[in-house]
């Protein structure tokens, strides 16, 4: 039995999860359909936060909502007059895209709605040093070479994007 | 009442047929990646929510979202910086005028 609080507090993490990502795929100012987006992100770090890990809602909220959104926004600016509506859908496309969603939400609701009933289990959240720890060792389910793998990557991010987006 | 693993499955599942709905619809490169974003946000939901309804002890879930998420911002630095490029070279983003990979 979950506390009145935390349904109230999951009821509009759920209405602002799936109302906000509406708006950012039907806006027409594409400056505003970021900032839905930016909506949906801080939903889902409350989801995260939420489901008690305090950890990863940091991390969506300095990543994505900092970081990401930010990249966004410059290069709406840079690119497009921000007053500007997209142009009206044609209704073909605007017919194909409904029909794909459509179709994936009755395949995958089907699917979880007869197979999933797991209710809420009793976790500790799990410390920081935990954390740190599985991340940095390099034992069984311990995280050292993707964290390593994820610095390269980024590393070859950093010089691609330069490479790509400089002046010649 | 109790709050099960469909109540978290299924707003994941709309915001991920909304990304797929601006994907086949938009055609501003950059809503495109807005779309994108969001797919990958809901299959980042239902790794947590797996992780923690069914494995409630261990942490691959979450540990395979936060290198998501790392991937995510790295591809998405790489998009945006494409995508200036393109605007630089072709004055314009729409994908249906960009049909010529040289100019």
């Amino acid at each position: 039995m979950d506390s009145v609080g935390s349904i109230i507090m999951y009821v509009i993490i759920a209405l602002s999860i799936v109302i906000f990502s509406v708006l950012a795929v039907t806006a027409r100012k594409i400056l505003r359909a970021a900032t839905y987006l930016l909506f949906t992100l801080f939903a889902t770090a409350a989801l995260y936060f939420q489901l008690d890990y305090p950890f990863l809602g940091a991390v969506q909220i300095a990543v994505y909502a900092g970081g990401i959104v930010v990249l966004f926004v410059f290069a709406i600016l840079l690119t497009s007059n921000p007053g500007d509506n997209s142009e009206k859908l044609e209704s073909k496309k605007r017919f194909t895209g409904l029909v794909a969603a459509l179709a994936m939400a009755l395949v995958g609701g089907y699917a979880l709605c007869t197979r999933c009933a797991a209710l809420l289990p009793d976790m500790q959240s799990a410390g920081m040093q935990k954390i740190g720890e599985t991340l940095m060792g390099t034992g069984y389910q311990q995280y050292l070479l993707p964290f390593e793998a994820v610095s390269v990557l980024l590393l070859a991010c950093i010089i691609g994007g330069i490479v790509i987006a400089r002046k010649r | 009442m109790d709050l099960n693993i469909l109540c978290y499955l299924i707003p994941a599942l709309i915001m991920f047929c909304c990304g797929v709905y601006g994907f086949i619809t938009r055609k501003n490169m950059i809503a495109i990646l807005i779309s994108l974003e969001l797919m990958l946000n809901a299959v980042d939901i239902n790794f947590v929510v797996f992780n923690r309804f069914l494995f409630p002890g261990s942490m691959e879930g979450m540990f395979f979202t936060l290198f998501a998420i790392a991937i995510a911002a790295a591809e998405t630095a790489l998009a945006i910086a494409i995508i200036v490029n393109i605007f630089r070279a072709a004055k314009n983003i729409d994908v249906r005028e960009i049909t010529k990979m040289k100019f």
